[in-house]
């Protein structure tokens, strides 16, 4: 007995210090693959020049960046000069970079030059069709009428969209709506010839295709560049600086069409393209299994703390109020309400009042256990014989007494349930934490989603899945040596 | 007769009665007291008023030479020992930790002595120390508890139908065991019991109670001459007679 709340009280310190690390360089991601690459990038840069890096990837959107951003939550993450200037100045014209570092700084921002490339809206067609008909820029459509364009609902709404561009070039096509996924199938078969695309998609060069030079200069500038905060450590600037002029357009489509249609990681992806433009020695694989055992650290971390959480509090909890049968129910309600938000929800009010990463993960984790293991407590102390209650008020045993002698041990078998279910409801949870940088085997799943990569996608599930299977039998192994048989059959 | 417990124009409460109950009456010390009575009548009640687990509406139950003071309830109950109809002790603890509780609620150091005492004169074997109350059965458990409530050498005993569920040989056996345990510790028990004969068996002092009214009180011989219509409804139906006449 004494052992193990040792090793108990041994595992709660190792995880909380992994939880609590040095203050390292935390790198955001925007949560799409062009994101990740870029990001690993600039972390593996960073590293490099000997500073531990927090990765923080898969951070939603443009907005949520730019707060983690201004409120110290990651200290960089890569951004286009377009967005910048329309989502977070929200500037009425397109500011060219220059002019987003002299706007930027009285902030306390900082922006790179732009890494080489733009991503930016443009027009694309087959390789083929740009052969035959010679069209190679947006103001050859002009010449061709009968070609059918197809555009993404997004692209036909848009201030910088289809209406305006056929407006400036003077282009007499009507264009139809379409889901964006959807178009490149159609177009590589011939029944569509034109759509709109992202300048650095992946898609542009396994699909062939060539992209419209935009020859009056109609879209907005859209240069890659980072974006951070002007209080980090020189060195570190210098280090996210090395990108500045590397990648080219298509470059940067090879690279996304690497860990899209070739199923590379992204972070193998990345390393192998900075090694190979000298900016970093190669031979630094890191495993597999040292990925995944940290991420599983991770994730039991965020779980077995969010536990001992929910315990100290639902327990005592519980023990106020199951004998007023009134403010017990008020209380279970109150938890069952908390049990229906939504986790992507939870996570995201408690962004604003938090920030991201470990901490508004366990208290999300920390709110979802705790309803399992109110309602198992109450309803264990509820059920205790009555008889056996009077015969403790009998014997004059005082409250504190009867609970330590008698409540307690005879609703052990009903808590320890509840603290079962609340523990494999918190590793199945504890995955979408990944959403807010607090890692955890999530971590794959999250990334395997938004790269469509379904061998990522079980590199998470699995193992959370195994850890489900292990939590069960941990918790069958502890009835079993805490819980007195005449008691178990009860619960069972 | 000195009383040990007495009822000053107590009313209470009883669940199948609309009208409060009113009780006037005294319990002699260091002797059995035997309530008997039909079932639902208020007896089990009368019991819980002594320990505080009921509390009068009015009127005032002196305990022990002084009244109960309800604010320090926990330390009456710890020289009052209680045993409960069909229930009385608790499943995750062993024979010898449920006989000996009282002495961890006080704070005392455990008396294997006191434990082995007690189980002997029950006849309760010694290797049942260590196991659990369901490996025992329905008269080895009554045994227990009947330990269990001695064990602090109580100055008050209340037994509540404790013999209710048991087959009569055993009955008639724990009844004699806790007689001779009665006058050689000279607590003051008080008997509620459906069961004339059993009252009859044991109590040096009887209390008829119907529907919350005392319909006769006094010595076996004192009860059995009451003109109460329940009284000889009883005695009628009874096949032995008071025991206690040769002895008192």
């Amino acid at each position: 007995m004494k052992l193990t709340r040792r090793v108990i009280l041994g595992l709660l310190l190792v995880l909380t210090s992994q939880l609590l690390r040095a203050q390292p360089i935390r790198v955001g991601s925007k949560h799409f693959t062009e994101g990740y690459l870029l990001s690993e990038m600039l972390a593996l840069l960073i590293e490099d020049q000997g500073y531990v890096v927090e990765r923080r990837f898969h951070l939603g959107g443009t907005m949520i960046c730019y707060s983690a951003l201004k409120e110290n939550e990651i200290d960089i993450y890569p951004e286009y000069s377009g967005t910048i200037s329309s989502e977070i100045l929200k500037a009425t014209r397109n500011m060219t970079v220059p002019e987003l570092r002299d706007t930027l700084e009285k902030s306390g921002f900082l922006v790179s030059d732009s890494y080489g490339f733009e991503n930016k809206y443009a027009l694309v067609v087959t390789q083929s069709l740009a052969a035959q008909s010679g069209v190679r820029k947006i103001s050859h459509l002009k010449a061709h009428p009968s070609l059918r364009i197809g555009l993404s609902y997004e692209f036909l709404k848009r201030q910088d969209g289809w209406e305006n561009l056929a407006k400036r070039y003077g282009l007499q096509q009507t264009a139809f709506g379409l889901e964006h996924g959807l178009a490149y199938g159609p177009l590589t078969k011939g029944a569509l010839d034109v759509t709109d695309a992202y300048s650095t998609d992946g898609e542009i060069p396994y699909y062939k295709l060539t992209l419209l030079e935009d020859d009056i200069g109609y879209f907005p500038q859209y240069q890659a560049i980072s974006f951070c905060r002007n209080d980090l450590p020189a060195p570190v600037v210098a280090a996210s600086e090395k990108l500045t002029g590397q990648i080219s357009e298509s470059e940067m489509q090879e690279l996304n069409a690497e860990v899209l249609f070739r199923n590379r990681p992204y972070a193998e992806v990345a390393e192998k393209f900075l090694v190979s433009k000298g900016l970093l020695k190669g031979g630094r694989n890191s495993s597999h299994l040292n990925e995944l055992l940290a991420r599983t650290t991770e994730h039991v971390g965020l779980t077995f703390i969010s536990l001992v959480l929910s315990i100290l509090v639902a327990i005592p909890l519980s023990i106020l109020v199951y004998r007023k049968h009134r403010l017990s129910q008020v209380v279970i309600y109150a938890a069952g309400l908390l049990q229906t938000i939504p986790s992507i929800a939870l996570l995201a009010i408690l962004i604003p009042l938090t920030g991201i990463g470990a901490v508004p993960a366990v208290i999300a984790l920390f709110l979802y256990g705790q309803l399992p293991i109110l309602r198992n407590t109450v309803t264990g102390l509820r059920n205790i014989d009555p008889a056996l209650k009077k015969v403790a008020d009998g014997l004059g045993m005082s409250p504190y007494q009867k609970l330590k002698f008698v409540e307690f041990p005879l609703a052990a078998p009903a808590i320890l349930a509840g603290i079962r279910t609340a523990a494999v409801i918190n590793v199945g949870t504890a995955t979408l934490a990944a959403f807010i940088g607090a890692g955890g085997l999530g971590e794959f799943i999250v990334t395997g989603l938004a790269l469509n990569n379904h061998s990522l996608i079980l590199k998470g599930a699995i193992p959370t899945a195994l850890l489900a299977i292990a939590i069960e039998l941990l918790f069958e192994w502890m009835q079993r040596l805490f819980i007195p048989k005449y008691l178990r059959s009860e619960t069972a | 007769m000195s009383s040990v417990i007495s009822f000053e124009n107590v009313v209470f409460q009883h669940r199948t009665q609309e009208n409060p109950l009113h009780l006037n009456i005294g319990l002699p010390s260091a002797k059995i007291t035997a309530i008997v009575g039909p079932s639902g009548s208020g007896k089990s009640s009368l019991l819980q008023l002594i320990n505080g687990l009921l509390r009068p509406v009015s009127g005032i139950v002196h305990v022990l030479g002084s009244p109960i003071d309800y604010t320090r309830l926990e330390q009456l109950r710890r020289r009052i020992g209680y045993v409960v109809q069909s229930a009385g002790l608790f499943p995750h603890l062993t024979i010898a930790q449920n006989i000996s509780l009282s002495a961890h609620i006080k704070g005392e150091a455990v008396s294997e002595d006191r434990i082995d005492e007690l189980m002997t004169k029950m006849t309760l074997s010694g290797q049942f120390k260590q196991r659990h109350p369901y490996q025992l059965s329905g008269g080895e458990q009554q045994r227990a508890v009947i330990c269990m409530a001695l064990y602090g050498r109580p100055d008050i005993v209340l037994l509540d139908e404790s013999m209710g569920s048991l087959d009569s040989i055993t009955r008639v056996e724990i009844q004699d065991q806790l007689m001779t345990l009665q006058s050689e510790e000279k607590y003051s028990a008080v008997l509620v019991t459906h069961d004339l004969q059993e009252a009859l068996r044991l109590g040096d002092y009887l209390i008829v109670i119907n529907r919350g009214n005392i319909e006769a009180h006094g010595t076996a011989q004192e009860v059995q001459s009451s003109p109460s219509e329940l009284v000889q409804k009883l005695f009628e139906h009874s096949t032995i007679g008071p025991r206690k006449f040769s002895r008192s």
